[in-house]
């Protein structure tokens, strides 16, 4: 494999992995603070009380653990591809998490937000066939 | 009026804060090697650059921000226009990062930024 597709494989890969922690630390994150009474913000005292019993659910904590994952891969991978390439691409992710909700959870899903899934789907693939990297080494 | 003030700041500080992440990144340069030490390696060479640290100052000031909106907005309305962040980020990045946004490119941002909208409000 030439090292510019090698780069290209490792870049989509640790797409793949922020898709998948994200989209999972969302997921666990929104559930365990629904399990534990929800987050008022009604004013600062109930915001932070509902914060604090968020930390008493486990949920939220591998969720936290999940979103800790997905800062990691993002971080990896600007390391070496572009912002403007990765930032786009993974908002494949919107496109998972519809497709997902649709199949797994039986969630409706009507034709405007279908025709979305497939406008965003066509974005990343365009995005996903500009060079990963434009820049040399940053000072 | 404050709705929009927040609006702004959740977008601009939020790319603002991923341009800097991705500045202090780049100095470290590409990573090779994935097991946990060198993992932890880079993690302790970025956390001693500048840039990472406001990075995340500005994203935690977006985070909060977008907290406090989505106290007084519905979520439908406020996600739709944060995907504005897609089109600033590829800006910012081309001016302070110097990245090459070409045409191809550009069209895929908006279409992104056109195809959240969709799944959003629909």
């Amino acid at each position: 494999m030439s090292v510019a597709s090698r780069v290209r494989m490792k870049t989509y890969v640790l797409i793949v992995l922020m898709v998948a922690f994200g989209a999972m630390g969302d997921v666990l994150l929104g559930k365990g603070m629904r399990e534990s009474g929800g987050i008022s913000l009604g004013s600062f005292g109930s915001f932070v009380d509902g914060i604090v019993r968020g930390f008493h659910n486990n949920l939220v904590w591998v969720g936290i653990l999940s979103l800790i994952i997905f800062f990691l891969c993002y971080m990896l991978v600007l390391s070496w591809a572009d912002y403007s390439f990765v930032s786009p691409a993974s908002a494949i992710s919107y496109a998972v998490v519809t497709f997902l909700g649709w199949m797994l959870l039986g969630e409706a899903v009507n034709s405007t937000r279908w025709l979305g899934v497939l406008v965003i789907c066509l974005g990343v693939f365009l995005v996903g066939h500009t060079p990963t990297r434009t820049t040399g080494e940053i000072e | 009026m404050r709705v929009w003030l927040l609006l702004a700041i959740v977008v601009l500080a939020g790319t603002a804060g991923e341009i800097s992440v991705t500045r202090a990144m780049k100095r470290i340069g590409e990573v090779h090697h994935f097991n946990p030490r060198a993992l932890l390696g880079v993690l302790g060479r970025a956390f001693r650059i500048g840039w990472m640290w406001l990075g995340l100052g500005l994203l935690a000031m977006a985070f909060f921000s977008l907290l406090a909106l989505l106290s007084w907005e519905n979520v439908s309305f406020v996600v739709p226009l944060t995907a504005l962040s897609y089109v600033v980020g590829a800006l910012m990045a081309k001016i302070f990062l110097k990245e090459e946004v070409d045409r191809i490119r550009w069209i895929g941002v908006l279409l992104v930024v056109v195809g959240v909208v969709l799944v959003w409000v629909g």
